[in-house]
């Protein structure tokens, strides 16, 4: 734990991660407005003590939609990275405990999807669907589990010839015990990061995915919308641009922040 | 230590180079561009488009971008004078015979095609047997199909009839280009290269086609309308309104279509900005509109469209999406035209009578203040498609029936599939959407109640016997006047039933760079680009182009 | 080695056959189809044309012998015609009778894609192995901390917004560069040498926005990979057989720690090329990119089952190129020692 809180990159994406998460879990308690309450009489007003950070084409408080817009964003990597995650998981684990044909199957299923350029996938799969906030970490959840499965199943792979996997075996554990009880628990470590990394990704494309008219719909809130819909008049409504920005920018900073410091942390090779 | 120099060094000359970029293009130049300026001839006018031309055979292609060049390369029969009448294109005159059914189009003389070729009646033939003949990929061939018979007397006459007197035939004839015989007679139309090099006869040719990034157009001289000022049209293609916007500030291109924020908040705020270029307004031929599901409950109830229609509050979705740059409708007309009724007024905004109307139709305020009607909350979902506008406007008008205690959801929903699954397959409550409409009165494609086919346009399920009739009479009845009286009734009926609620007819905002010069102002009916023929663009105004050798 | 080629090549047969199921799969998700884009709402348009258009193209066949049509096509490269763009060839041009070419829709928008991602790939390349080395060497230093922070930064950032900011920076305010588009107005009349300083011009943005996060990504790749060698046996031996750090960083370490580079930059292919239709779009480039984001809208099926084979492909060959080089850098694979 000591060596966690001494690596200056862990902590600072740890303390970055709180405060969003934080912040969006205490939306409805500190949002000064409603994030859909509409004021004619106040469009596009720049920042000012009533409006922290102005208002969007409908009036709206920005500040308020920005809070808002952080569930959002952390509700897609949460859900995205989630489904990514148990797909690796399981997959690898077939994968690097049975090794032969099963092996042979699954990593050719890898190879296809890494091939076929994922951005491309989910822009067709979400257009074909319609897009909605369900669809979106669906789609990036089925299309991001690749890397995990790698990483778990070399993992695997080390650590089964380990006598204590070789005894249990003998000793007649069934697989699945052997999977959950030995392997997995020691397999952890490239899950979270990896877990953590794709938070990162998840943002950044539901992001990339708002700007081409094709994530979270409006009206709720979220900072790939805020900016999108700010950014005909970038000039002018910078508030519409700057503050969503940011936002993405440090909570995507953050968790690779962390992500990166917890593989230095727990990554036996790196110590100095 | 090495290395240190080395970038040192480096760094030092990045930084001043940037220095030398940066003063050499600072020169400001002092250019009056509100000057009086005589007429020149030459330039080029840079425009933008988000799309790009598919086709530029008109009848085949559906997307406005080939629609919007074509119109520069060829010619119609007839066109539309800046008063919106008929006038003459390649047809000098005509006449309709007396019992109604007959049109005579007489050409003018000694029209050529940009090749050189003589352009005749011929050709308008044939274009006409190309556009109504069934293996043609056309989607428009249903108006020029009620021609019965078409010929030509004469190389300089075509005569067409009808199986009874079509009153928007001559509108019809207005947005047919008509196409070379000599160059198409043995192409296959759906595959010739023609579509990406075609030869028209009007004020311009194609230059040359970039595909994805410019469409250039270059004056014809053979042009049969006379010479356009400007020698060259250069459409850019760039599909990000906001890229686009940055180069229409950073003066690339001359020409664009803005929104109301741009035209009411950004412009205003830039003093550099209005100096350099001009805004415009004006009325289009469309309008916004919410429409029910007539065969779904309970927009069924005429009572319920009505209270609807009383519970917007139109003037609040025209100044909070437009910020006041639209005008509330009652008729589906362009506001100031002749088709418009002018004794109907929109539907004020009346909560109370909204509520009256529910409460006669059995919609009650329970005790969560949300309106039910045995049990039942009022509630349904709006859906659109990805308009900023009219999401928008989905928005308000949620906000002021949620005021009432109806819960209203909102789907906003990407084109293709918009039409395809919810549309075509009637599978909705109530839309956002608007029509573009002809310059001809005749909306039988909309509201009459055998137009309810999958795909069709009476997608609400509209069905009134005497709107039917009316519909039926306007399309036979040539006479002005007893045109107007049909319409106007139609208008009137229409606005009883409410099967939409008339939310706005937006106006079309351009910027137009000062350099661009013989604009009329004020707009005439027809809008500023009617005579964009006439524009130019004075010699000292004209921006440093690499010029030809 | 040359065992291993064919082994990998004899692999890529049923990967394009996975392939091609998958994207032919995804395109039966979509239930619009080519008659819905703005054509069908106008008035004008009638829906007996739009029957007749959909019989046309072959709309109304069950999916399995579409599926079977499409897959003996395209063996043969023919990828058929753009429904949208009327008629344009997907992949490469066509003759008519007449002698005149209708450029494939594939054949115009690669090329562009292909050159912004080759550029991109040799700056990643290039400056990442400088920020990542001197990051590792100078480690825990305040050079070490800022390259750090610029490439997490450079990771973080989304990269359409800093495109809009770049834009108006540098095209707007101050016009260094042109804002969008790949040429000038007038670019036939440059000379060979302009018109190459013209296109340059306008790619700066581009490749720049495009290559950010993978060169973020690669330079800490680099460090971590140099910090690893660095503190291996065979360095330490050099140093005190009193070999010149310099010669030692850059010769001994470098070498090895390029090896695995090249498998990661042929990883990073397939990330590049779906990466592309962010900044195409902004930037107004005709690239296979847009292509594809116009073509889902449009729901033009030919274009997007050729751009996802072709682009699957591309990846394959991405990777296997990048295996290749592996293969033939890495002296243990070369004599056929290691698999």
């Amino acid at each position: 734990m000591n060596i966690f809180l001494r690596n200056p990159l862990a902590l600072s994406g740890l303390i970055i991660i709180l405060t969003i998460l934080i912040l969006a879990l205490i939306a409805p308690i500190i949002a000064p407005y409603d994030p859909n309450f509409i004021d004619i009489n106040s469009i596009l007003f720049p920042p000012s003590i009533n409006h922290l950070m102005g208002t969007d084409g409908l009036g709206r408080d920005v500040f308020s939609r920005m809070l808002y817009g952080a569930q959002i964003s952390l509700l897609v990597g949460f859900v995205a990275v989630g489904i990514a995650s148990l797909i690796g998981v399981i997959l690898g684990s077939l994968a690097g405990f049975y090794r032969g044909w099963v092996d042979s199957l699954i990593m050719r299923f890898v190879d296809i999807m890494l091939s076929i350029p994922t951005f491309f996938l989910i822009l067709a799969v979400i257009a074909f669907l319609t897009p909605s906030i369900w669809n979106i970490m669906i789609v990036i959840g089925l299309t991001s589990w690749m890397g995990v499965t790698r990483l778990v199943r070399a993992e695997f792979f080390s650590l089964r010839q380990r006598e204590y996997v070789l005894a249990s075996e003998t000793m007649g554990s069934n697989h699945f015990s052997i999977i959950i009880k030995h392997l997995l628990p020691n397999s952890l470590t490239p899950i979270i990061v990896s877990s953590v990394l794709g938070i990162a990704s998840a943002v950044l494309v539901e992001s990339g995915l708002s700007f081409l008219g094709l994530g979270v719909q409006a009206p709720t809130a979220s900072w790939g919308n805020i900016l999108t819909d700010g950014k005909e008049y970038i000039q002018f409504a910078w508030w519409l641009s700057l503050f969503p920005g940011l936002a993405i920018l440090i909570t995507v900073l953050g968790y690779n922040l962390l992500g990166e410091g917890l593989r230095d942390v727990l990554d036996p090779k790196n110590k100095d | 230590m090495n290395k240190k120099f080395l970038f040192s060094n480096f760094f030092a000359i990045f930084i001043s180079s940037i220095f030398l970029i940066s003063c050499s293009n600072d020169a400001t130049e002092v250019v009056d561009y509100d000057g009086e300026y005589k007429k020149d001839l030459g330039g080029n006018l840079i425009n933008a488009m988000a799309g790009e031309p598919s086709n530029l055979i008109a009848m085949i292609a559906g997307d406005s971008a080939s629609s919007v060049i074509a119109g520069n390369i060829f010619n119609s029969l007839l066109k539309y004078d800046e008063n919106l009448n008929y006038a003459p294109d390649l047809a000098e005159s005509w006449e309709i015979s007396n019992n109604q059914k007959t049109i005579s189009f007489k050409l003018r003389k000694g029209l050529q095609w940009a090749d050189g070729k003589p352009l005749t009646s011929a050709d308008v033939l044939f274009t006409w047997k190309l556009i109504t003949d069934p293996n043609t990929r056309t989607p428009y061939a249903s108006d020029y199909q009620l021609v019965k018979k078409a010929s030509t007397p004469d190389p300089l006459t075509f005569k067409v009839t009808y199986e009874s007197s079509y009153a928007p035939a001559l509108d019809t004839w207005t947005s047919l280009h008509i196409l070379p015989k000599h160059i198409l007679k043995d192409e296959d139309i759906n595959n010739t290269f023609f579509s990406r090099k075609p030869i028209g006869s009007n004020y311009y040719k194609l230059d040359e086609w970039l595909s994805g990034q410019q469409v250039t157009l270059k004056a014809n001289d053979k042009s049969v309308s006379g010479a356009p000022l400007i020698k060259k049209l250069i459409s850019r293609i760039i599909p990000d309104t906001s890229s686009q916007f940055l180069e229409l500030t950073a003066d690339n291109i001359d020409v664009m279509n803005i929104n109301p924020i741009q035209y009411q908040r950004v412009f205003p705020a830039r003093k550099d900005l209005q100096q350099k270029i001009a805004l415009y307004k004006e009325l289009g031929n469309g309008y916004t509109y919410l429409g029910f599901n007539l065969k779904k409950a309970p927009f069924d109830d005429i009572r319920v469209r009505q209270a609807l229609n009383y519970a917007i509050d139109k003037d609040e979705v025209i100044k909070g999406v437009l910020l006041g740059l639209g005008e509330a409708i009652s008729s589906p007309y362009k506001p100031g035209t002749r088709w418009n009724n002018p004794n109907l007024s929109p539907y004020p905004y009346n909560p109370s009578k909204a509520l009256k109307l529910l409460a006669d139709a059995g919609y009650i305020k329970d005790k969560n203040g949300s309106l039910t009607r045995d049990g039942k909350p009022l509630k349904f979902e709006i859906i659109t498609n990805q308009n900023k506008q009219r999401e928008m406007t989905a928005v308000l008008i949620q906000r002021r029936l949620q005021e009432i205690g109806i819960k209203v959801s909102i789907r906003v929903i990407e084109w293709a599939s918009f039409v395809n699954r919810f549309i075509k397959t009637g599978d909705f409550d109530v839309v956002v959407l608007g029509w573009g409409l002809s310059l001809d009165p005749d909306q039988y494609n909309i509201w009459h109640s055998s137009q309810q086919g999958p795909g069709q346009f009476n997608f609400l399920g509209y069905s009134n016997k005497t709107v039917d009739q009316l519909l039926e009479l306007g399309r036979k009845e040539l006479n002005i006047l007893k045109r107007e009286k049909i319409y106007r009734e139609f208008s009137k009926h229409l606005l009883e039933d409410s099967p939409i609620v008339y939310l706005y007819a937006g106006y079309g905002l351009s910027a137009v760079h000062k350099r661009v010069k013989g604009i009329k102002k004020p707009a005439p009916p027809a809008g500023i680009y009617h005579n964009n023929y006439d524009w130019f663009i004075p010699r000292p105004l004209r921006r440093n182009e690499i010029l030809e050798q | 080695m040359i065992s291993y080629l064919i082994k990998r090549i004899l692999w890529m047969i049923p990967m394009l056959i996975g392939i091609s199921l998958i994207s032919f799969f995804i395109m039966h998700l979509a239930p619009g189809d080519v008659t819905s884009n703005e054509a069908s709402f106008n008035p004008k348009a009638s829906e007996e044309s739009r029957q007749k258009l959909r019989e046309l193209y072959n709309l109304d066949k069950p999916v399995i012998i579409q599926y079977g049509l499409w897959v003996k096509r395209i063996v043969q490269l023919d990828f058929g015609n753009s429904f949208a763009s009327h008629q344009k060839p997907v992949l490469w041009e066509r003759k008519d009778k007449s002698g005149n070419i209708t450029k494939g829709l594939i054949q115009e928008s690669l090329p562009i894609t292909l050159m912004i991602n080759l550029m991109g790939i040799f700056i990643i390349f290039s400056i990442s192995i400088v920020l990542g080395t001197l990051s590792a060497v100078r480690q825990n230093t305040w050079v070490d901390r800022s390259i750090t922070l610029f490439v997490f930064i450079g990771f973080a950032i989304p990269g359409f917004w800093l495109a809009l900011l770049l834009m108006y920076w540098t095209g707007v305010s101050h016009q260094w560069l042109p804002i969008s588009g790949l040429h000038s107005p007038g670019f036939q009349n440059l000379s060979g040498f302009g018109q190459f300083i013209d296109l340059l011009k306008h790619l700066v943005l581009p490749v720049s926005i495009s290559s950010l996060s993978g060169l973020a990504g690669i330079s800490l790749y680099v460090r971590n990979g140099m910090l690893d060698i660095l503190h291996q046996d065979f360095i330490i031996t050099a140093r005190s057989k009193g070999l010149k750090e310099n010669k030692i960083v850059f010769i001994h370490a470098l070498k090895n720690a390029i090896l695995p580079l090249i498998t990661i930059i042929g990883l990073s292919i397939p990330g590049l090329i779906g990466g592309s239709v962010i900044a195409e779009s902004i930037f107004a480039i005709p690239g296979m990119g847009k292509l594809f984001y116009d073509s889902v809208l449009m729901r033009d099926f030919p274009v997007i089952m050729g751009i996802l084979t072709i682009g699957s492909v591309l990846t394959l060959i991405g990777t296997l190129l990048a295996d290749i080089g592996y293969a033939w850098a890495d002296p243990r694979v070369r004599k056929g020692l290691v698999k």
